[in-house]
């Protein structure tokens, strides 16, 4: 993939996509963003830099990502919240292949439902993006928390 | 604080054996039922963390410090905490494991700045007095002054200062320490149960796979309960049941440790599960079975002969170990004030694994942790109580379920009988007992 200016607006429509699908509450259609043999992680800095490979929430494949969004809706319970992401401009990198690199900053913030609200997460995006039949998708995306503490608990993906 | 008095009339500071132990401003009444109330003052009152910091954390209990897989080189150290207080353990160059608080015996700032690292030498960065990493002091800033003025006094000596120690035992690759000289050896204080367990799960080479952690915004006592709650597990946790990796109409049971029964093993074999008329009612038989859209999450492989697919091990006062399939993990719960714990998640794994047994072991990983699918709801159920029992300091917990008594109960895990068993330590160590 060559990183042309429209290449570079379509994963800007990507990103924001995806994190309007979570923060407005539409988690159903999150699945459609990943390929089918596609990995979706949420790891720590600390975990990257010793080389510890088990991540917090990890989906391998669309079976395991269609179950996160199941178990949120109907199995697990936790109180009522949403989040805000907000995305830096993504930095893309070619490789020569059938996919690009993108690495992005992310803050999320949460909000409760009587009102409370903090930030939730500081992090990075490590993704592997790829065309398929005519849309972008995620090959891999990893979310690369700053911090080893999770604040309570985390459900909605990030 | 009163000082002994000598012969000659000159005062002396007490040791700090002597000192005369705090005492609460408003003495607490253990309700008259015993183990089946609890105050839930002894969530709430700053006075208590400290008395608890007094009576348990330096007080005849082994605490958990880390693995012994985390310091494996001559000169590794890794920082941790005892209740609030912040500790060192070290790997000497002897070879032995020495633990010390992380606090310097000049000022008292802190001497270790990272978690983890490998040093020859402890040094304070405010005023450069340095250790050996059994925690004696080796040398100190200037002690001798510039250019012949100033220094310590003549009778200054260091030996007479080193960074506070703790005692050590490592049991099956676990650090633990301790602050008391009343504390008996760690095979009495573990008990059998415990004992065997840990020799099952860490006797073999063993390494981390996994960590992170997780703040929960409630007292650290709430989370002792909820990881020996084994009612609530199946009827909280919905994924557990409806995937049956943990149910109560399991064969299991619930072990207490003795003479005192604070340490609990509870524990479930998934192949001898009778479906029970009970689970009728209980919410979780909404997301069937068949409905995992990827089964290979809940890919297991058979470890151990006594056929025990679940098994959650804790220890008094702030630990805990879980074996859910082949997921195994150290959980430590970390005090940070009355209303705040930070709950430690360390993944392991063995050494000899296969690659496709450690892809099982990461998958299975999504159970449990800051976000597992039968765990993430425990990240707010403390807090549900926390929440709920402010200014009810008069307002008590009821925990009859399984009766009324604190002993083993090998029929059924329905019970209470393990939070019963951990304030009865809790009762007699603090204090507070009949």
């Amino acid at each position: 993939m060559e990183l042309t200016a429209d290449l570079r607006a379509r994963v800007d429509d990507l990103f924001l996509d995806y994190a309007y699908c979570i923060d407005d509450d539409n988690p159903e259609i999150w699945p459609d963003f990943f390929t089918d043999d596609g990995l979706y992680e949420v790891t720590t800095r600390e975990s990257d830099q010793r080389g510890l490979p088990m991540a917090i929430m990890r989906c391998k494949g669309m079976g395991q990502i269609r179950d996160r969004i199941t178990a949120l809706r109907k199995a697990n319970i936790f109180e009522d919240h949403h989040y805000s992401h907000i995305i830096s401009r993504p930095r893309l990198t070619a490789n020569g292949g059938a996919s690009i690199h993108a690495r992005t900053s992310l803050v999320v913030y949460r909000t409760m439902h009587d009102g409370k609200q903090e930030r939730f997460v500081v992090a990075s995006y490590d993704d592997e993006i790829v065309e398929q039949d005519g849309a972008l998708k995620f090959k891999k995306r990893r979310v690369v928390l700053d911090s080893r503490r999770v604040d309570v608990l985390l459900v909605y993906p990030i | 604080m009163p000082d002994t008095i000598s012969p000659d009339g000159s005062t002396a500071s007490a040791p700090p054996s002597a000192r005369v132990p705090f005492q609460l401003t408003e003495p607490l009444d253990w309700p008259a039922e015993g183990p089946t109330r609890v105050p839930f003052r002894v969530y709430h009152d700053p006075e208590i963390l400290r008395l608890e910091h007094e009576r348990i954390f330096r007080g005849p209990v082994w605490n958990y410090l880390c693995m012994e897989i985390e310091i494996p080189n001559k000169g590794d150290f890794k920082t941790t905490f005892v209740g609030e207080i912040p500790v060192i353990v070290t790997h000497n160059r002897d070879g032995e494991v020495h633990a010390m608080v992380n606090r310097c015996a000049h000022k008292g700032a802190l001497v270790c700045l990272t978690e983890r690292g490998n040093k020859q030498r402890l040094s304070c960065v405010y005023h450069s007095w340095t250790y050996d990493l059994t925690g004696q002091l080796r040398g100190v800033a200037f002690q001798d002054g510039l250019r012949g003025k100033g220094g310590m006094p003549e009778d200054f000596d260091l030996k007479q200062h080193r960074l506070e120690p703790l005692r050590v035992a490592v049991y099956n690759g676990i650090v633990f320490g301790t602050f008391s000289d009343e504390t008996p050896d760690i095979e009495t204080f573990l008990g059998k149960t415990v004992c065997d367990t840990l020799k099952r799960n860490f006797s073999r080479p063993h390494k981390i796979i996994g960590y992170h952690s997780q703040i929960i915004h409630n007292n650290w006592k709430l989370y002792a309960e909820n990881v020996r709650d084994s009612y609530h597990a199946t009827l909280l946790h919905t994924f557990y049941t409806t995937f049956k990796i943990n149910r109560l109409d399991m064969d299991g049971g619930m072990i207490l440790a003795e003479p005192i029964p604070w340490h609990s093993l509870s524990y479930a074999k998934r192949a001898t599960i009778k479906e029970d008329e009970g689970y009728k009612d209980v919410r979780s038989a909404q997301f069937d079975e068949t409905a995992l859209a990827g089964p290979e999450l809940l890919e297991s492989f058979h470890e151990f002969d006594d056929n025990i697919t679940h098994m959650i091990q804790s220890n008094f006062p702030n630990l805990t170990f879980q074996f859910t399939l082949n997921s195994l993990a150290v959980r430590h719960f970390v005090p940070k004030g009355t209303d705040k714990t930070e709950l430690h998640w360390y993944y392991i794994g063995y050494d000899d694994d296969t690659p496709e047994q450690e892809e099982m072991r990461i998958n299975q990983g999504n159970l449990t942790g800051a976000a597992g699918y039968v765990s993430l709801e425990d990240g707010c159920i403390n807090e549900f109580v926390q929440r709920g029992s402010h200014f009810s300091e008069n307002a008590e917990e009821f925990l009859e379920m399984g009766g009324k008594t604190v002993e083993s109960s090998e029929a059924s895990r329905a019970t209470e009988v393990s939070i019963r068993g951990f304030w009865t330590g809790y009762r007699d160590i603090m204090g507070f007992g009949a």
